[in-house]
Protein backbone atom coordinates (compact mmCIF):
# COMPACT_ATOMS: atom_id res chain seq x y z
CA UNK A 1 0.00 0.00 0.00
CA UNK A 2 2.89 2.91 1.04
CA UNK A 3 4.68 1.37 -2.17
CA UNK A 4 1.78 2.40 -4.67
CA UNK A 5 0.97 5.51 -2.34
CA UNK A 6 4.48 6.27 -3.30
CA UNK A 7 4.25 5.31 -6.64
CA UNK A 8 1.17 7.48 -7.01
CA UNK A 9 2.88 10.67 -5.59
CA UNK A 10 5.75 9.98 -8.12
CA UNK A 11 3.87 9.85 -11.28
CA UNK A 12 1.70 12.53 -10.26
CA UNK A 13 4.76 15.47 -9.55
CA UNK A 14 6.56 13.73 -13.13
CA UNK A 15 2.92 14.66 -14.65
CA UNK A 16 3.26 18.22 -13.30
CA UNK A 17 6.97 18.72 -13.79
CA UNK A 18 6.04 17.43 -17.70
CA UNK A 19 3.29 19.98 -17.19
CA UNK A 20 5.21 22.87 -16.10
CA UNK A 21 8.49 22.45 -18.44
CA UNK A 22 6.39 22.36 -21.68
CA UNK A 23 7.00 18.78 -22.88
CA UNK A 24 3.73 17.59 -22.46
CA UNK A 25 3.60 19.72 -25.44
CA UNK A 26 4.87 17.85 -28.99
CA UNK A 27 5.09 21.08 -30.97
CA UNK A 28 7.39 22.17 -28.14
CA UNK A 29 10.13 18.69 -27.76
CA UNK A 30 9.81 18.83 -31.61
CA UNK A 31 11.24 22.61 -31.26
CA UNK A 32 14.29 21.28 -29.51
CA UNK A 33 14.58 18.17 -31.94
CA UNK A 34 14.73 20.83 -35.13
CA UNK A 35 18.45 21.54 -34.65
CA UNK A 36 18.12 22.82 -38.57
CA UNK A 37 15.15 25.00 -38.31
CA UNK A 38 14.55 27.79 -35.20
CA UNK A 39 16.00 25.62 -32.47
CA UNK A 40 14.23 25.88 -29.03
CA UNK A 41 16.93 24.48 -26.36
CA UNK A 42 14.13 24.22 -23.79
CA UNK A 43 14.20 20.65 -23.72
CA UNK A 44 17.82 20.58 -22.56
CA UNK A 45 16.97 22.23 -19.66
CA UNK A 46 14.27 20.49 -18.37
CA UNK A 47 16.86 17.47 -18.93
CA UNK A 48 19.44 19.53 -16.87
CA UNK A 49 17.22 20.09 -14.28
CA UNK A 50 15.95 16.72 -13.73
CA UNK A 51 19.77 15.62 -13.96
CA UNK A 52 21.34 17.98 -11.28
CA UNK A 53 18.53 16.26 -8.62
CA UNK A 54 18.66 13.12 -9.55
CA UNK A 55 22.35 13.22 -9.32
CA UNK A 56 21.75 14.20 -5.73
CA UNK A 57 19.26 11.50 -5.24
CA UNK A 58 21.58 8.75 -6.65
CA UNK A 59 24.71 9.68 -4.57
CA UNK A 60 22.21 9.25 -1.48
CA UNK A 61 20.80 5.69 -3.05
CA UNK A 62 24.00 4.40 -3.59
CA UNK A 63 24.90 4.16 0.24
CA UNK A 64 21.34 2.52 0.52
CA UNK A 65 20.64 -1.80 0.66
CA UNK A 66 16.90 -0.16 1.55
CA UNK A 67 14.99 2.57 0.43
CA UNK A 68 13.45 5.08 3.17
CA UNK A 69 9.84 3.33 3.25
CA UNK A 70 12.26 -0.23 3.61
CA UNK A 71 11.89 -1.55 0.35
CA UNK A 72 14.92 -3.03 -1.18
CA UNK A 73 17.00 -1.20 -3.77
CA UNK A 74 16.40 -2.29 -7.14
CA UNK A 75 18.44 -0.39 -9.52
CA UNK A 76 19.81 -1.67 -12.97
CA UNK A 77 22.59 -4.12 -12.83
CA UNK A 78 23.33 -4.24 -16.58
CA UNK A 79 26.22 -2.25 -17.89
CA UNK A 80 26.77 -3.67 -21.40
CA UNK A 81 26.09 -1.76 -24.24
CA UNK A 82 24.57 -4.03 -27.11
CA UNK A 83 22.68 -4.43 -30.51
CA UNK A 84 19.79 -4.04 -28.66
CA UNK A 85 20.52 -0.84 -26.43
CA UNK A 86 21.38 0.98 -29.54
CA UNK A 87 18.54 -0.14 -32.31
CA UNK A 88 16.20 -0.53 -29.56
CA UNK A 89 17.06 3.70 -29.11
CA UNK A 90 17.56 4.38 -33.05
CA UNK A 91 14.03 3.09 -33.33
CA UNK A 92 12.69 4.78 -30.27
CA UNK A 93 13.93 8.19 -31.55
CA UNK A 94 12.61 8.11 -34.88
CA UNK A 95 8.97 7.44 -33.25
CA UNK A 96 9.82 10.17 -31.02
CA UNK A 97 10.80 12.50 -33.80
CA UNK A 98 7.70 11.59 -36.21
CA UNK A 99 5.20 12.74 -33.52
CA UNK A 100 7.60 14.40 -30.53
CA UNK A 101 6.04 11.98 -28.33
CA UNK A 102 7.96 10.27 -26.03
CA UNK A 103 6.09 7.58 -23.66
CA UNK A 104 5.42 10.22 -20.48
CA UNK A 105 4.44 13.28 -22.16
CA UNK A 106 1.78 10.88 -24.74
CA UNK A 107 0.48 9.56 -21.05
CA UNK A 108 0.12 12.81 -19.80
CA UNK A 109 -1.46 14.26 -22.83
CA UNK A 110 -3.52 11.16 -22.99
CA UNK A 111 -4.86 12.45 -19.18
CA UNK A 112 -5.38 16.34 -20.54
CA UNK A 113 -7.81 14.24 -23.55
CA UNK A 114 -6.59 14.56 -26.15
CA UNK A 115 -7.62 12.23 -28.86
CA UNK A 116 -4.84 12.09 -30.82
CA UNK A 117 -2.70 11.12 -27.64
CA UNK A 118 -4.84 8.58 -26.93
CA UNK A 119 -4.04 6.87 -30.83
CA UNK A 120 -0.43 7.45 -30.33
CA UNK A 121 -0.63 5.61 -26.78
CA UNK A 122 -2.70 2.92 -28.19
CA UNK A 123 -0.36 2.46 -30.98
CA UNK A 124 2.47 2.48 -28.48
CA UNK A 125 0.82 -0.27 -26.43
CA UNK A 126 0.35 -2.19 -29.40
CA UNK A 127 4.46 -1.61 -29.95
CA UNK A 128 5.12 -2.95 -26.61
CA UNK A 129 2.75 -5.77 -27.09
CA UNK A 130 4.79 -6.62 -29.92
CA UNK A 131 7.70 -6.96 -28.39
CA UNK A 132 6.59 -8.97 -25.53
CA UNK A 133 5.46 -11.36 -28.11
CA UNK A 134 8.58 -11.62 -30.56
CA UNK A 135 10.58 -11.90 -26.73
CA UNK A 136 8.49 -14.72 -26.24
CA UNK A 137 8.77 -16.69 -29.19
CA UNK A 138 12.34 -15.88 -29.53
CA UNK A 139 12.63 -17.62 -25.44
CA UNK A 140 10.54 -20.58 -26.80
CA UNK A 141 12.95 -21.11 -29.55
CA UNK B 1 24.97 27.91 -37.23
CA UNK B 2 22.46 27.66 -35.36
CA UNK B 3 19.77 29.99 -34.76
CA UNK B 4 17.82 29.80 -31.50
CA UNK B 5 14.13 30.67 -31.22
CA UNK B 6 14.41 33.08 -28.40
CA UNK B 7 10.70 33.61 -28.89
CA UNK B 8 9.20 29.91 -27.98
CA UNK B 9 12.45 29.36 -25.49
CA UNK B 10 11.29 28.67 -21.93
CA UNK B 11 14.18 28.94 -20.08
CA UNK B 12 12.68 29.16 -16.08
CA UNK B 13 9.60 27.23 -16.89
CA UNK B 14 12.23 24.03 -18.36
CA UNK B 15 14.29 24.11 -15.07
CA UNK B 16 11.76 24.25 -12.74
CA UNK B 17 9.53 21.08 -14.71
CA UNK B 18 13.17 19.68 -15.04
CA UNK B 19 13.22 19.88 -11.54
CA UNK B 20 9.88 18.54 -10.49
CA UNK B 21 10.77 15.59 -12.77
CA UNK B 22 14.01 15.00 -10.83
CA UNK B 23 12.17 14.90 -7.84
CA UNK B 24 9.99 12.85 -8.90
CA UNK B 25 12.48 10.28 -9.50
CA UNK B 26 13.92 11.01 -6.48
CA UNK B 27 11.12 10.33 -4.71
CA UNK B 28 10.42 7.05 -6.49
CA UNK B 29 14.34 5.98 -6.09
CA UNK B 30 14.27 6.99 -2.38
CA UNK B 31 10.66 5.81 -0.91
CA UNK B 32 10.22 2.97 -3.36
CA UNK B 33 14.30 1.58 -4.42
CA UNK B 34 13.18 1.92 -8.36
CA UNK B 35 14.16 3.41 -11.10
CA UNK B 36 11.44 5.82 -12.86
CA UNK B 37 11.15 4.64 -16.16
CA UNK B 38 8.37 5.06 -17.79
CA UNK B 39 8.39 2.94 -20.74
CA UNK B 40 9.46 0.21 -18.23
CA UNK B 41 6.83 0.41 -15.51
CA UNK B 42 4.19 0.88 -18.72
CA UNK B 43 5.54 -2.39 -20.76
CA UNK B 44 6.29 -4.48 -17.48
CA UNK B 45 2.32 -4.63 -16.96
CA UNK B 46 1.72 -6.39 -20.48
CA UNK B 47 3.82 -9.57 -18.87
CA UNK B 48 2.33 -8.86 -15.07
CA UNK B 49 3.73 -11.10 -12.22
CA UNK B 50 1.95 -11.20 -8.76
CA UNK B 51 2.44 -8.08 -6.54
CA UNK B 52 3.89 -6.71 -9.46
CA UNK B 53 0.63 -4.65 -11.11
CA UNK B 54 -0.75 -2.59 -8.19
CA UNK B 55 2.52 -0.21 -7.86
CA UNK B 56 2.62 0.57 -11.51
CA UNK B 57 -1.27 1.52 -12.31
CA UNK B 58 -0.67 3.92 -9.21
CA UNK B 59 2.36 5.58 -10.91
CA UNK B 60 0.82 5.57 -14.28
CA UNK B 61 -2.89 7.03 -12.87
CA UNK B 62 -0.58 9.84 -10.96
CA UNK B 63 0.77 10.82 -14.36
CA UNK B 64 -2.24 10.68 -16.35
CA UNK B 65 -3.91 12.02 -13.98
CA UNK B 66 -1.66 14.91 -13.49
CA UNK B 67 -3.70 17.14 -15.80
CA UNK B 68 -7.00 16.67 -14.19
CA UNK B 69 -5.38 17.71 -11.22
CA UNK B 70 -3.52 20.28 -12.76
CA UNK B 71 -6.92 21.96 -14.05
CA UNK B 72 -8.34 22.14 -10.21
CA UNK B 73 -6.04 24.97 -9.81
CA UNK B 74 -5.46 26.64 -13.40
CA UNK B 75 -5.82 26.36 -16.88
CA UNK B 76 -3.46 23.50 -18.57
CA UNK B 77 -0.70 24.78 -21.08
CA UNK B 78 -1.52 24.48 -24.84
CA UNK B 79 -0.66 20.85 -26.05
CA UNK B 80 -0.47 21.14 -30.20
CA UNK B 81 0.10 17.42 -31.82
CA UNK B 82 0.48 18.33 -35.69
CA UNK B 83 1.38 15.31 -36.73
CA UNK B 84 -1.71 13.07 -38.63
CA UNK B 85 -3.20 10.06 -37.06
CA UNK B 86 -1.47 7.58 -39.57
CA UNK B 87 1.78 9.10 -38.56
CA UNK B 88 1.22 8.91 -34.92
CA UNK B 89 0.02 5.38 -35.24
CA UNK B 90 3.83 4.49 -36.91
CA UNK B 91 5.49 6.59 -34.30
CA UNK B 92 3.32 5.06 -31.15
CA UNK B 93 4.66 1.59 -32.67
CA UNK B 94 7.91 2.86 -33.35
CA UNK B 95 8.74 4.51 -29.66
CA UNK B 96 6.63 1.06 -27.67
CA UNK B 97 8.50 -1.50 -29.68
CA UNK B 98 12.23 0.91 -29.79
CA UNK B 99 11.93 1.65 -26.02
CA UNK B 100 11.18 -2.39 -24.85
CA UNK B 101 14.37 -3.15 -27.21
CA UNK B 102 16.27 -0.50 -25.83
CA UNK B 103 15.00 -1.29 -22.24
CA UNK B 104 14.41 2.60 -21.80
CA UNK B 105 13.15 5.65 -22.66
CA UNK B 106 13.52 9.72 -22.06
CA UNK B 107 12.98 8.99 -18.49
CA UNK B 108 14.84 5.72 -17.67
CA UNK B 109 17.82 6.26 -19.71
CA UNK B 110 17.57 10.42 -20.26
CA UNK B 111 16.86 11.75 -16.75
CA UNK B 112 17.59 8.63 -13.91
CA UNK B 113 20.50 6.70 -16.19
CA UNK B 114 22.50 10.20 -17.24
CA UNK B 115 21.46 10.61 -13.21
CA UNK B 116 23.57 7.42 -11.99
CA UNK B 117 26.50 8.44 -14.62
CA UNK B 118 25.42 5.01 -16.44
CA UNK B 119 27.90 4.74 -20.00
CA UNK B 120 24.98 2.44 -21.22
CA UNK B 121 21.99 5.06 -20.45
CA UNK B 122 23.95 7.48 -22.26
CA UNK B 123 24.51 5.10 -25.35
CA UNK B 124 20.80 4.90 -25.41
CA UNK B 125 20.08 8.74 -24.84
CA UNK B 126 22.39 9.55 -27.42
CA UNK B 127 21.13 6.98 -29.97
CA UNK B 128 17.46 7.70 -29.52
CA UNK B 129 18.34 11.82 -29.70
CA UNK B 130 20.89 11.28 -32.57
CA UNK B 131 17.58 9.59 -34.02
CA UNK B 132 15.45 12.15 -33.03
CA UNK B 133 17.40 14.74 -34.64
CA UNK B 134 18.13 12.54 -37.85
CA UNK B 135 13.88 12.43 -37.76
CA UNK B 136 13.16 15.83 -38.20
CA UNK B 137 15.45 16.83 -39.99
CA UNK B 138 14.38 14.22 -43.11
CA UNK B 139 10.75 15.24 -42.13
CA UNK B 140 10.94 19.19 -41.99
CA UNK B 141 14.14 19.86 -44.70
CA UNK B 142 14.37 17.33 -46.88
CA UNK B 143 10.72 15.90 -47.50
CA UNK B 144 9.67 19.43 -46.41
CA UNK B 145 6.47 18.45 -44.42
Amino acid sequence: MKYSLASLFAGLVFGFGLIVSGMANPEKVLGFLDIAGLWDPSLAFVMGGAILVGVLAFAVARKRTLSFLGFNMKLPGHTHIDKRLVLGGLMFGVGWGIAGFCPGPGLVALGAGETKAAVFVTAMVAGMAIFEVIERNRAKA
Amino acid sequence: MIEIAWSNFTPWSALVGGILIGLAAASFLLLNGRIAGISGILGGLLSPARGDIAWRVAFLAGLIGAPAVWLLATELPAIEIKAGYPALIIAGLFVGIGTRYGSGCTSGHGVCGLSRLSLRSLAATLSFMGAGFFTVYIIRHLLGV
